[in-house]
């Protein structure tokens, strides 16, 4: 029976951002399990102020290196919606194209870059380079696709330079989007073999009761707007964020931490999947169920699995998607905006789960108040509750404090947390 | 310790692999990223250096590293001490994108009295932050990598020029030059406001070429006319606001986005 056991880990690798990890087991009891975020606020909600509306998701998109298509949609959507401005279908296509590419180069990011390590013993992809050059050039390969066509249709993929309000200042070309075919097919072939690999990886058996939030998808798996769902029953419409979320302040994070109808509550890919199961692509579903991930799966390591799920889903949507757009016409007007007063909410699933952004703006389109919600912000909490259980769960099962370590680390790697998000 | 010299060769002489440490202050970690992005040239770009210290990417770095690449701005005491040990351990010391070079868009919040802005955002709750500066406002800075995001293509110039010993210059010409070589409609007759004939080039008009007006992310050009500029804008029929927007925007423009704040004050008066 283990007694005594001191975890430190301070700014915790292979993550976005700059967490600490706090045990103490002392006489056979668990004293402290803490996740601490000590990130260096950046203030955008305040920053925001007095700014007219062409700056915001310009500005807004920077709260994120990793998704920052999916901040400057939410943006987008939040004016859009203060404005009374509806996009047109084929931007609302090319929009979710960019979303679905998001999703698929950030899952895959966490997936080989930062979850992976850990199943193969190595501390980076890096030595994956020399050891399994095969498994690296696959990973590469699939990111390389999603980047790529975020460059296509956004302008670039980090920071997106086409995307504005109202829809796009440049669309693609369609003999740019035809090489995408060949390479989305690809990619489906590429996330089977992932498949296996993550098939061949022990997944640490833990779970704890939670409740998860995402958006409530209708005829599609939900990824651009819509309502708000919980496991636990709670339905509310996208205005009513602040009802799903309930932010508050606590002394061991510069980010907010938010709560439902327990303690705290979970969003990611494993809440949308919980909650939206049989939207998914039957592909998707099919790789679910082989790793037997099916709704309520209340274990967090799963949210890994759950992102590999999503790879599978937004590459045979993106193929779908693709064919309409060859299909159609792409050619559009960009719509004249007309700022007015009122306020608007945003709420956008990205890779790390529900984003939320909500402007009000003066008759000018300045804003005069801003507030964002982050995935990692409402899923804190969650992580905090998760550390304290899994400690006493390796303190019954006896583990050595390496192997404790080890869990700690993967516990909090499996949210994929963006903690500079977070704070903003 | 590993073969400092395991990196190939160029024209038969085998190359140095420095050894290379990535940190972040108050950024979205997105430059970082973008080192991880252009999956084509990703691994003979790593062959390059010997990556000993990289947080958001590998777990058990050191500090005995010869090059340190820093992105974000600093506005906390941890920060500064954290940026002064990195100097300390750091022969070159680059930093990385608009944040570290400028402040960034991080500044953006100093154009408030920080009581308010920390109420704004966290009510009465105690939270530490100061002004967002660059890294050159604390340390000695060697090398500048420009933008936000940074242009990988960039980045392995650098990189690549650093590891053959090769001087590393930065265009001291304007976005617009690019923005021309590469035969795009101007901004201006598109009816968008766009920095880019002030703005430092190096990027390839990465906005414009999508119809998106230049925000000055990577600072100003080498003798940039800002004043002749505000004027063409204003000729243009842009607004005062949205000029200062632009300017402001990633603070590589801060000191003539001041001098427009204080002669719209006097004009006003």
């Amino acid at each position: 029976m283990k007694v005594d056991c001191r975890i430190d880990i301070r700014n915790l690798t292979r993550v976005e951002g700059h967490g600490n990890i706090l045990i103490r087991i002392h006489d056979g009891r668990v004293q402290e399990a803490r996740w601490e975020v000590v990130e260096t606020p950046r203030f955008f909600e305040a920053m925001l102020v007095g700014k007219r509306w062409e700056n915001v998701p310009w500005i807004c998109g920077r709260i994120c290196g990793i998704c920052s298509v999916g901040h400057t949609l939410a943006s987008i959507r939040a004016i859009e919606h203060a404005f009374g401005i509806v996009p047109s279908g084929l931007t609302e296509k090319l929009r979710l194209l960019l979303k679905h590419m998001e999703t698929l180069q950030s899952h895959i990011l966490h997936l080989y870059f930062l979850s992976a390590p850990d199943y193969l013993a190595a501390g980076s992809v890096f030595p994956l380079i020399e050891s399994s050059p095969d498994v690296v050039a696959r990973a590469m390969r699939i990111k390389q696709l999603a980047n790529d066509l975020v460059d296509s249709v956004g302008g670039r993929r980090m920071h997106p330079t086409r995307t504005v309000v109202g829809g796009f200042t440049m669309l693609p070309e369609k003999e740019e989007l035809v090489p995408f075919r060949d390479r989305l097919k690809k990619a489906v072939d590429d996330l089977l073999m992932t498949a296996v690999l993550f098939g061949s990886f022990a997944v640490p058996e833990f779970s704890r009761e939670t409740e998860y939030v995402s958006l409530k998808g209708v005829a599609d798996y939900p990824f651009i707007g819509g309502d708000l769902v919980s496991t636990d029953g709670v339905l509310r419409g996208e205005d009513e964020y602040r009802e799903m979320t309930n932010e508050y302040i606590v002394p061991q994070s510069t980010a907010k931490w938010a709560r439902l109808s327990r303690a705290s509550f979970a969003v990611g890919a494993l809440a949308r999947l919980n909650n939206n199961f049989d939207l998914l692509h039957p592909l998707a579903k099919e790789v679910a169920l082989n790793f037997r991930l099916r709704p309520v799966q209340h274990n967090p390591f799963m949210n890994v699995t759950a992102q590999l799920v999503e790879c599978v889903h937004v590459v045979m949507r993106s193929m779908d998607l693709l064919e309409e757009l060859l299909d159609g016409e792409l050619r559009e007007a960009r719509p004249k905006v007309s700022p007015k007063a009122g306020a608007g909410v945003g709420a956008v699933e990205v890779p790390r789960g529900i984003l939320y952004h909500y402007y009000e703006f003066d008759d000018t389109g300045h804003v005069r108040k801003c507030d964002c919600v982050i995935p990692t912000g409402q899923n804190h909490a969650n992580i905090q509750h998760d550390l304290e259980e899994l400690a006493a769960d390796c303190l019954r099962k006896g583990m050595d404090d390496g192997r404790i370590e080890l869990l700690a680390q993967m516990l909090v790697r499996a949210y994929d947390p963006c903690i500079s998000c977070s704070v903003h | 310790m590993t073969d400092r010299n395991a990196g190939g060769t160029f024209l038969g002489v085998p190359l140095y692999r420095p050894r290379t440490a990535f940190f972040e202050l108050a950024s979205c970690e997105g430059c970082q990223l973008q080192v991880l992005n252009n999956e084509a040239t990703l691994a003979p770009f790593l062959g390059l250096l010997e990556i000993v210290n990289f947080r958001e990417a590998m777990t058990g770095g050191t500090d005995d590293y010869e090059i340190a690449f820093v992105e974000g701005s600093v506005s906390r005491k941890d920060e500064e001490d954290l940026l002064k040990e990195i100097r300390g351990n750091a022969r070159v010391l680059v930093a990385l994108g608009s944040c570290a070079c400028f402040g960034g868009v991080n500044r953006l919040k100093d154009r408030f009295d920080p009581d308010w802005t920390r109420k704004t955002v966290y009510g009465e709750a105690p939270v530490e932050s100061g002004r967002a500066r660059p890294l050159e406002d604390l340390v000695a800075v060697d090398l500048k990598i420009y933008g936000c995001p940074v242009k990988k293509e960039e980045v392995e110039k650098v990189v690549t020029n650093i590891a053959l010993g090769k001087a590393v210059v930065s265009p001291k010409y304007p976005v617009c030059m690019e923005c021309k070589a590469n035969e795009n409609i101007c901004l201006f007759d598109l009816g968008e406001p766009c920095l880019g004939p002030v703005t430092r080039a190096g990027c390839d008009s990465w906005c414009p070429n999508s119809r998106a007006g230049c925000w000055g992310c990577r600072g100003p050009a080498e003798d940039a006319n800002v004043e002749q500029l505000e004027k063409i804008m204003q000729e243009h029929g842009f607004a005062q606001e949205t000029i200062l927007d632009r300017l402001e925007c990633f603070g590589g423009f801060a000191r003539f986005a001041e001098a427009f704040r204080r002669r719209r004050r006097e004009g006003a008066e």
